[in-house]
């Protein structure tokens, strides 16, 4: 017997798709109203010039006839001080926030599993090396590291996300390097050693597989988390620079004509909420399904 | 291994990190594409300007010297002279600390003070109404930033009841305390004057609240999970069949257990808090240390981003270790853990 078919991962990832846990995860209505939420938004980013109301004026467009408006039955979501659309820009906004939490994760996360995958599994000096290296970054809270690093690097949504990257990876790191750790005495490892295989082997395809179920479950909850932590960003002026429409410095934006244009802070707030929520949702939904710590 | 020597390791294990901390944050402030001399003169100046400008902050030397001369500087308390405000970092961010540490301080007694009685509640009527409602409430405040919440709380309860000033840390009218601690809290009522309390009380009390209901959120989360794991252990059972009242298991016998895990987040807890102080401060012009960080960021001045990074990383680092003094006192097999290891 291969040590490939000895591999109990593969039961975990079919498990994913499996119909019956299909029927367990739609039995959770939050998980359901989660993984609604996500489903509108990505719909309403990828199509957001068909979605929008007024995708004329959710940028550079400006519309001064129509400027400053509450919340009507034309602009649901009102209008800001140059006439544009709110709701308009909300949705063109999740297209920055959605960008942002896949590609920052898409940097973090293949740097925290290698990291995570070689000190559990090689231990001795480079677990002391690169665990050190990984305490020292965890070590420095995550926003203020961020802010540190778009403080010496200009603001712009490229180093906003480079920023946030540089922050996120550690979690990883700490989460596979506990996983590889207790799997590394694991009979069906100790086998595929016995049976000659390489590191590279045992690492990406013994031990990462059965990292999935966790990894997936953190990736979901965490596109939320970077979507808050982007919006952050924005708001304090360091990501996205105007026009481009995004949620975090359109709240900022508001938030000097308050109280008396509300809605330009409370909806794009609402929707920073409405993003995080559903990604939330979704993620504490596929732990229970997967029955992992994150 | 007795208490003592354990303390004095992680000590050490927590000077080498923040020995890490300053080398990251030095490299990170040093790898700038540009010249800091040249941001911080402006573009008007002369190119012989810049020169000695880059002599006179030891720019010209080579990488380690340049960071051996930050580290003596910083053993002295010296962490330079701001490029922006023109006065030494180390007096700005003494100035800026005890405001950021009055509202980090306040918000975390909110996080405890209501995030534990709330889980507990929530944990005891489990599945119920109030569990329910717990929960949702939680939720939310887990998932909403806190800058929006700090526009929400500005709105609500200043703008449309009026009942909450937002400017700074006490009405204009109202002359700060003598300073003893640098809380005004504290120091008021040292020197006696309960309407100098009374005026920062209201003043703190929103920027406080949009800071912690994020980590209320957490930790009702995290101790109803604790404490409902708990209710389903045998030796409640054993306390119900001896009929001791049910909130007397609750607050002696089924909080316990779950207050470990609950003061091992709030370590990061603080963290998340100091992060956020930054947009919370901005809000509701907090006159704190992480406003000057802002500031500090947006006009490019190296060393007082380095500077406040520095505190904060050193603040947390302290609460951290403080943290882990308390769990291991309260919870021996921590120690004896670390003995195996």
């Amino acid at each position: 017997m291969s040590p490939r078919r000895m591999n109990p991962a593969r039961i975990s990832l079919r498990r994913l798709l499996h119909n019956r846990h299909w029927y367990r995860f739609s039995r959770n209505s939050l998980s359901l109203v989660g993984l609604l939420m996500v489903l509108t938004i990505t719909l309403a980013a990828l199509f957001a010039p068909w979605v929008a109301p007024y995708p004329g004026n959710a940028g550079p467009g400006v519309d001064f006839a129509h400027a400053s408006q509450p919340p009507s039955r034309a602009h649901w979501f009102g209008t800001d001080i140059s006439g544009r659309d709110e709701l308009s820009r909300v949705i063109f906004g999740y297209r920055v926030s959605l960008s942002v939490g896949v590609i920052v994760l898409a940097i973090a996360v293949p740097i925290g599993v290698v990291v995570g995958l070689l000190a559990g599994y090689y231990r001795d000096w480079v677990e002391m090396v690169l665990m050190r290296v990984t305490d020292v970054f965890l070590s420095v809270p995550p926003l203020v590291l961020a802010l540190a690093i778009l403080g010496v690097l200009a603001p712009s949504l490229r180093n906003a996300m480079l920023a946030i990257a540089a922050m996120w990876w550690p979690w990883y790191a700490r989460l596979i390097f506990n996983i590889t750790r207790t799997l590394t005495g694991q009979g069906y490892v100790v086998a595929a050693k016995v049976l000659g295989a390489s590191d590279a082997h045992i690492l990406f395809v013994e031990i990462l597989p059965n990292c999935m179920a966790s990894l997936l479950t953190k990736i979901t909850l965490d596109i939320g988390f970077v979507i808050l932590t982007a919006a952050s960003l924005g708001f304090l002026g360091l990501g996205v620079q105007a026009p481009t429409p995004e949620l975090g410095s359109m709240v900022a934006e508001g938030a000097q004509n308050l109280p008396d244009l509300w809605w330009m802070s409370v909806f794009p707030g609402l929707g920073i909420l409405v993003a995080v929520l559903g990604f939330n949702l979704l993620g504490d939904g596929l732990r229970d399904l997967m029955d992992v710590e994150v | 291994m007795n208490l003592p020597r354990y303390l004095v390791r992680r000590l050490f294990a927590c000077l080498a990190t923040f020995v890490g901390v300053s080398i990251l944050i030095f490299g990170i402030a040093r790898v700038i594409p540009g010249d800091p001399a040249r941001i911080a003169l402006g573009p008007t100046a002369t190119d012989e300007q810049v020169r000695e400008f880059r002599i006179q902050l030891g720019l010209d030397q080579p990488l380690p010297q340049q960071y051996a001369h930050y580290v003596s500087g910083l053993l002295h308390g010296d962490l330079g002279v701001s490029l922006y405000t023109n006065a030494p970092v180390a007096r700005d961010l003494r100035a800026g600390f005890p405001a950021t540490f009055e509202l980090v301080l306040v918000a975390t007694l909110f996080m405890v003070g209501i995030g534990i009685p709330l889980g507990v509640i929530a944990a005891r009527h489990r599945d119920g109404a109030a569990d329910n409602v717990i929960r949702l409430g939680a939720l939310l405040g887990v998932v909403t930033p806190s800058f929006v919440w700090a526009v929400l709380l500005m709105l609500v309860f200043s703008d449309y009841l009026g009942w909450l000033p937002i400017d700074g840390r006490l009405s204009e009218t109202v002359s700060p305390p003598p300073s003893v601690t640098g809380l005004y809290l504290v120091d008021s009522l040292l020197a006696g004057q309960p309407h100098v309390f009374l005026n920062a009380l209201e003043h703190i009390i929103l920027p406080a609240t949009a800071l912690s209901l994020a980590s209320i959120g957490q930790t009702t989360r995290l101790t109803r999970a604790n404490v409902a794991e708990a209710y389903a252990s045998p030796y409640i059972e054993m306390a119900r069949a001896y009929g001791i009242s049910g909130r007397r298991i609750a607050s002696r016998y089924a909080l316990r257990p779950a207050l470990i895990p609950t003061l091992t987040i709030l370590g990061l807890d603080i963290a998340a808090k100091l992060g956020n102080a930054f947009l919370v401060e901005t809000v509701f012009g907090w006159p704190g240390m992480a406003q000057y960080g802002v500031q500090a960021i947006l006009h490019k001045d190296l060393n007082g981003i380095v500077g406040t990074v520095l505190v904060i990383a050193a603040f947390f680092l302290v609460i951290n270790m403080i943290v882990d003094a308390a769990v291991t006192v309260l919870d021996p097999r921590i120690r004896l853990g670390a003995q195996g290891a």
